[in-house]
């Protein structure tokens, strides 16, 4: 019994024993790695996948899984760059906003009022919604105002603007999470939904938010990385599920709901991130950096597994008391 | 006396078309503990359900303090003021306790925001905690805590509700002695504050103790409703397993050979599960397992079938070793596993009846190049068991097992695991909620796979079914072995006895 909760500390702590490797390893092969400057470089790229990750995390709590936000995020970047480029900055964020809640609701209503699975209906929006955004793009590079793009450059008392947004949704997202009933309602749902129910909490509802929530984060992601990148391809945010889910996993978030948070998500993009960063640092062959992050999502997919696995048998009901 | 807090009057419920509740009335005074009883599937459950407001009734009235009430579901139920303890508890593990007892109604800081009131949660949940007599800090996980103080915290949660009327259904069967103890005391300080207690339970000791009525149910109906001094546990067993049981069980002559070992249990023992469980299963016998819900009955057959591990001891099958935790070797040596739960784990509900039985014979069946299943050969297979069992349906490769009745359904899972023409039988709950009729064609076929020399491993909740079926019967509590009873020491009341002993 006591081996058991050994093992579950040492999977629990895995994602930082990993990271801790990968900052030594790297820091001993380049002289550039362990910086003040490098180090806000990372959380500075790491900010979009760490915004969508604190999304992501709402529905993998609740044993959700959303897969379209890749597809949101490149819709975004089409929908800014050809339509939205004269307006105003606030009406530009509130658009983007309240395109992210209309593509989150659309993925939420499919699941709870027609009661499809979250896979099965996002990934069909995966297609949908990146076909849509081909369609109004041609498959041309899409370029962003003067204004996004002074916005990607700019910073506040040298923390570049991303990391700014990164700490106010965090903040907001953590509030939410351990301080509202809400939030605590959504970990209820997450453990056990039919319990969840009989308990006289409105499971739908919180269902249908979190896919909202989680669109909005997908949006907002956008925002920031076309602001950075200043102009979108065909391929952006293409395949961009994989590494916010692996980031929400490596943090500690449980793929079978109930077990998560929002810190812990921004520690898995950050880690992510740095992995990408060293590669580049590293001179590593391109074609290397999937194989890497595939063995990451692999082992974050893994020590879920085991760690729910253990958990299951840590919390199995006793018969007799020995 | 006069005080009446919940009237429970001409309750009718069936299921798909089979009635389960029969004019169920009763009352329930303030300040009173009322002990409700009935064997398993007697309709205790449906019954508390009804007023939970987890199931909705056919007809009969409902009424609580004089007003007539219809709960659509348990929230409305809670608002009504009716805390249902369930045996399965409803607490969220991965919550603390505070936050369990006030999931759906946290305090909050004054402002715009809902935000939880920390602070004013901890003093509430301490108080709560207090009323209950536990100790543990308020933030505890709940995942923490040992099933009898999880148990505190649902009454807890009840009290902070303000109920007025609380349900507990079988409270005591995972706890310890001094954990039940602690909950009796807890009842009787409700009672005197003038609460309303409906008790479920099987252990007919505590529900003496505590209890000050009791309504005994048998098939849906009240047989009883008496004051407890005016009962004692002899009279209360005696109209609880009442029913005549001529012609319910096919005759069978006895075939057994006890000379061989089919099936052989050595101090199989798990930390927390199962101790020290010996025994031989002969061929052409069968041996009844009986025990309360909670007693080990499945999780020893969950073991055997290398479902579950186990610590210590050795299962071997016609005098050879089992390796531990493999269903695959288990197959392999012989067993077959008829699980509780049919509609979970026994069969593919949208696929036919033909796949159904083929599923785990499919392998044997293949032959060959690349091995392959000739169409006309496996669906000629399936027809003939299927006759065999006698499963009733339009078609067997078409019709879909959901289809079918409770009844035949069992036959299907029957069906296929005979095609692997198993040696042993485990069959859990083999009748559970099938009718007469359909009960008595199964027990046909238990008695036709003994004489044809298989051993049944026959696990039950109801006495009489292994009365009528055993040549032996196991009496299990609290995981351990509880005694043997040969089938002419048959005697329901000792069995009923060895299985609630304490």
């Amino acid at each position: 019994m006591n081996n058991h909760r050994l093992l579950l500390a040492i999977l629990n702590a895995a994602p930082l024993i990993l990271f801790g490797l990968i900052v030594v390893t790297l820091s001993l092969l380049s002289d550039s790695f362990l910086s003040v400057a490098n180090f806000r470089n990372i959380v500075n790229q790491a900010a979009p996948v760490a915004v969508m990750a604190i999304g992501m995390t709402f529905v993998l709590l609740v044993k959700g899984v959303d897969l379209s936000i890749g597809s949101v995020m490149y819709l975004v970047a089409v929908l800014m760059g050809l339509y939205l480029s004269g307006l105003p900055l606030v009406v530009v964020i509130a658009a983007v906003l309240l395109i992210g809640l209309v593509f989150g609701a659309v993925n939420a209503t499919f699941i709870t009022r027609f009661d499809i699975a979250p896979f099965i209906v996002t990934l069909a929006t995966l297609f949908i919604i990146r076909g849509l955004a081909l369609f109004l793009s041609g498959t041309r590079m899409v370029f962003q105002s003067d204004t996004i793009q002074t916005m990607g450059r700019s910073a506040l008392f040298g923390v570049p603007y991303a990391i700014w947004i990164l700490a106010i949704i965090a903040a907001i997202g953590w509030v939410v999470l351990s301080q509202t009933p809400y939030g605590r309602q959504i970990y209820a749902v997450g453990a056990d939904p039919h319990a969840a129910e009989k308990a006289g909490i409105p499971v739908r509802r919180i269902v249908f938010s979190v896919f909202c929530i989680c669109g909005v984060c997908a949006a907002i992601g956008a925002f920031i990385s076309v602001s950075q990148i200043g102009a979108a391809s065909a391929t952006f945010g293409y395949q961009k599920e994989f590494p916010v889910i692996a980031a929400a996993v490596l943090g500690g978030t449980s793929l079978f709901g109930g077990r998560g948070g929002v810190f812990g998500s921004i520690f898995g993009a950050v880690l992510v991130q740095t992995t990408e960063n060293g590669l580049v640092m590293l001179n590593a062959d391109p074609y290397l950096y999937p194989l890497v992050a595939a063995l990451i999502i692999f082992l974050a997919a893994w020590v879920d597994g085991r760690r729910t696995a253990i958990t299951e048998r840590l919390e199995r009901r006793k018969i007799r008391v020995e | 006396m006069s005080d009446v807090l919940l009237s429970v009057r001409n309750l009718n419920k069936g299921f798909f078309g089979v009635q389960v509740l029969k004019d169920v009335s009763f009352d329930v005074q303030k300040g009173h503990v009322l002990g409700l009883l009935g064997e398993n599937g007697s309709g205790k459950s449906t019954t508390m359900n009804l007023v939970g407001g987890i199931l909705q009734r056919d007809s009969g009235t409902i009424e609580l303090a004089g007003a007539g009430i219809a709960p659509q579901n348990a929230r409305d139920a809670q608002a009504l003021g009716i805390a249902f303890i369930h045996q399965e508890l409803s607490l969220f593990q991965n919550l603390s306790v505070e936050e369990n007892i006030f999931l759906d109604h946290f305090p909050l800081r004054a402002g715009p925001l809902p935000l939880i009131d920390r602070r004013a949660l901890r003093r509430k949940a301490t108080e709560a905690l207090a009323l209950v007599g536990l100790e543990t800090a308020p933030s505890t996980p709940v995942s923490r805590l040992p099933q009898g103080e999880r148990q505190l915290v649902e009454i807890a949660k009840a009290l902070t509700r303000e109920a007025k009327l609380i349900i507990f259904d079988e409270p005591t069967t995972s706890l310890t002695a001094p954990e039940s103890k602690r909950l009796f005391e807890i009842i009787e300080r409700l009672r005197s504050q003038g609460m309303s207690i409906i008790y479920i339970s099987h252990i007919l000791g505590d529900v003496m103790r505590l209890c000050d009525d009791i309504v005994v149910l048998r098939d849906g109906q009240v047989i009883a409703t008496e004051p407890v001094a005016q009962t004692s546990i002899e009279r209360i067993v005696s109209q609880m397993v009442g029913r005549s049981i001529d012609n319910l069980f096919p005759e069978r002559d006895k075939h057994c050979d006890a000379s061989r070992s089919a099936l052989s249990l050595r101090g199989v023992s798990q930390p927390g599960i199962v101790r020290d469980i010996s025994f031989d299963l002969h061929p052409g016998e069968v041996l009844g397992i009986s025990g309360l819900m909670g007693s080990g009955r499945s999780e020893l057959a969950r073991i055997i079938f290398g479902l579950d591990p186990y610590a210590a001891g050795e299962i071997s099958v016609n005098g050879r070793r089992l390796r531990a935790g493999s269903p695959r070797t288990a197959m392999d040596a012989g067993i077959a596993f008829l699980t509780e739960d049919r509609r979970g784990e026994g069969l593919v509900m949208e696929a036919s009846i033909a796949e159904n039985i083929l599923l785990p014979s499919l392998p044997k069946q293949a032959s060959g190049f690349m091995s392959y299943l000739k169409p006309a050969h496996v669906t000629a297979l399936a027809r003939e068991m299927s006759e065999k069992v006698h499963v009733r349906a339009a078609s067997i490769d078409r019709t879909a097992v959901r289809a079918l009745s409770g009844g035949n359904q069992q036959k299907v899972v029957i069906g296929k695991w005979l095609l692997t023409a198993p040696q042993v039988f485990i069959l859990d709950e083999p009748t559970r909620g099938i009718d007469v009729g359909a009960k008595y064609e199964v027990y046909k076929i238990i008695n036709q796979l003994v004489a044809n020399g298989a051993a049944v491993l026959m696990i039950s909740s109801e006495i009489e079914e292994l009365i009528g079926m055993a040549d032996r019967i196991m009496v299990m509590s609290r995981g351990e072995p509880r005694g043997f009873f040969d089938r002419e020491n048959f005697d329901r009341e000792a069995l009923m006895r060895a299985a609630l002993w304490d």
